[in-house]
């Protein structure tokens, strides 16, 4: 205790010198957030990638490397190329749907009408609510027996009760349900992004236009959407990302039933690598994600660099 | 003049129609939780009672039930502790490196945080089979510590991320004063930099927070017994005994998780778009 004591105290010119110097405390103040990402992110994909590539399984911890058997393997399974397609399915489906609502909803709101910061509170909620409790409310709203849902679509006559779907019990229907859960949760963050990128567009050069001749559509695609971009461009990155990855929705609505009809990649690397223990083909399922968000995080890094030009 | 108060009349309607729209869409699943969570049983399974609204009188017996007779309440609090442990984390090393990125390490800074920004985007499903083996070895597995030691692998990014486009919206003369005042580097950052970011550590914080519970696949992954579990987990998982989903406790336990969440989100739901962007807009 006394040598750290005397260390601090007895050559502090030359320790504030060291700190004084804008790189080392530079250095010294991004290394924990460094280390931590690289320990337990970095660290983590890397036995991920080997994962896939040896014969590890909780039963048989051996580490075998067996190369791209796993691959191999998983490519060959039907199951796996209709969970494959489901992803793309469920993440285009739902970010297109999102989109669409997302923008209309920002059109609603740019206007002003009495009761329009209501509206906009309520409508972010969607998006902030834990996704786990905001899926269960639906599940219960897609019940097989007492769906709010069908009930109305009865009362509207428009199906009697043996007619009522069975939501999440049939295969499209399912994969309905999820994509519309999903993009209900989305459509809120596009609404924000779309807002964020309209009310930005200056507007002298919206006046400029006007008294050029443009429309309001010529506006809103030749001026608005071309200036937005960018900011659309980086929400849509994210709601891919998290969509292609996502696991709570069809684990909590569906199970990736009926007969795997909604499993999607997210939920089949759980299923095999931890229910079933299966890790090395749970690992090279999961690994399937990464040239998507290869391709998502090379177009979102052009963007952030257009941005600093 | 007529035809011009018609188009007007139906623009109108169409447009507050289009309001209504987006109303119900947001708002009804919570309504629904809502009137579920009052509702008698025997008015909740009785298909041929209108569902809209209560056919019995309202009843507290699901709310009873669930702080009595459930583990909600230690959810909660697992919830809390997690969510303070991971701001603590978070805020001791996103901070500094924050103001690093921003400050001190210049052209390399900007690339470092992109990279640190990056890693936010690598998915739970990605690296759950390596972790809970990491968590395994540190003896964690099972226990809700597990969580306050994961969870900051994406609360670090995301609030670096936050908190340098902070920094960097802050005059540097400031600190510059203080430094020619003879102030050193390090009491320039703390005695400058931070009282004036308050308000953006408040905005880390609230969303650290609220990252961590909605966070659902790494808790889903770690923890499998009652007790140790987070809220959203709890809820999610935990009403249902064998198949018998008890709904009026699920949609009142939702309910209350999710209200803190939402008022959090509509404050501070400003901050959070241009972090996330980056301030792609200016």
């Amino acid at each position: 205790m006394a040598a750290i004591a005397e260390a601090v105290s007895k050559p502090p010119s030359r320790f504030r010198f060291i700190l004084d110097r804008r790189d080392v405390l530079g250095a010294i103040f991004v290394s924990p957030a460094i280390l931590y990402v690289l320990l337990l992110v970095g660290v983590p994909f890397l036995m991920a990638v080997y994962y896939s590539l040896s014969a590890y399984t909780i039963y048989d911890p051996s580490w075998d490397f067996v190369g791209l058997d796993n691959f191999a393997d998983i490519i060959e399974d039907p199951t796996f190329q209709h969970t494959l397609l489901n992803t793309f399915i469920f993440t285009f489906g739902s970010q297109g749907l999102g989109l669409i609502l997302g923008k209309f909803g920002a059109l609603v709101l740019l206007r002003p009408f009495p009761g329009r910061k209501l509206v906009r509170a309520l409508v972010i909620l969607p998006w902030a609510v834990p996704v786990a409790l905001a899926t269960v409310a639906w599940q219960w709203m897609f019940d097989s027996l007492y769906s709010v849902i069908n009930w109305t679509l009865i009362w509207a006559g428009f199906i009697t009760r043996e007619q009522a779907p069975n939501w999440l019990g049939t295969a499209n229907l399912a994969m309905l349900s999820v994509i519309i859960v999903n993009a209900w949760r989305f459509f809120p963050f596009a609404i924000v992004i779309f807002l964020a990128g309209i009310t930005a567009v200056p507007q002298d050069v919206l006046d400029a236009a006007t008294v050029d001749g443009a429309g309001f559509w010529r506006r809103n695609y030749q001026i608005i959407m071309p200036m937005i971009l960018p900011i659309v461009a980086i929400g849509l990155i994210f709601g891919i990302v998290f969509t292609f990855t996502d696991l709570s929705i069809v684990f909590l609505m569906t199970m990736g039933g009926p007969v795997g009809a909604t499993s999607v990649l997210g939920f089949a690397g759980f299923q095999t690598g931890i229910t079933s223990g299966d890790v090395s083909h749970g690992a090279a399922i999961s690994l399937f994600m990464l040239p998507v968000l290869l391709v998502v995080v090379v177009f979102m890094l052009r963007f952030i660099r257009r941005r600093e030009i | 003049m007529p035809r011009v108060t018609v188009a007007k009349a139906v623009q109108e309607t169409s447009f507050y129609g289009a309001v209504a729209f987006f109303f119900v869409l947001a708002a009804f699943p919570f309504y629904w939780m809502v009137i579920t969570s009052f509702k008698t049983n025997g008015d909740l399974y009785n298909v041929t009672n209108i569902p809209f609204w209560f056919n019995d009188s309202p009843t507290l017996e699901h709310f009873r039930y669930l702080f009595e007779r459930t583990l909600f309440v230690t959810w909660l609090l697992n919830s809390l502790i997690i969510g303070l442990c991971v701001t603590a984390i978070t805020l001791v090393t996103a901070l500094p490196a924050a103001y690093s990125l921003a400050r001190m390490t210049g052209r390399k800074g900007e690339a470092l945080g992109i990279g640190i920004f990056l890693t936010y985007l690598v998915p739970p499903t990605l690296l759950f089979l390596p972790l809970s083996r990491v968590i395994a070895e540190l003896g964690l597995q099972n226990s809700m510590w597990s969580l306050v030691l994961i969870y900051p692998t994406f609360t670090i990014p995301f609030c670096t991320w936050l908190l340098m486009g902070f920094f960097k919206s802050m005059p540097r003369e400031i600190e510059e004063a203080a430094i020619v005042d003879g102030c050193s580097l390090l009491g320039a950052f703390i005695k400058m930099a931070l009282p004036l970011s308050v308000p953006g550590i408040l905005t880390a914080v609230i969303f650290t927070f609220t990252l961590t519970l909605q966070e659902f696949v790494y808790a889903l992954t770690f923890i499998s017994s009652s007790a140790q579990k987070p809220v959203t987990l709890g809820v999610a998982t935990d009403l249902i005994r064998g198949d018998v989903f008890y709904w009026g406790e699920i949609m009142a336990g939702a309910l209350i998780a999710s209200i803190p969440v939402a008022i959090a989100y509509n404050l501070f739901l400003d901050r959070f778009i241009s972090g996330i962007t980056g301030g792609a807009v200016k």
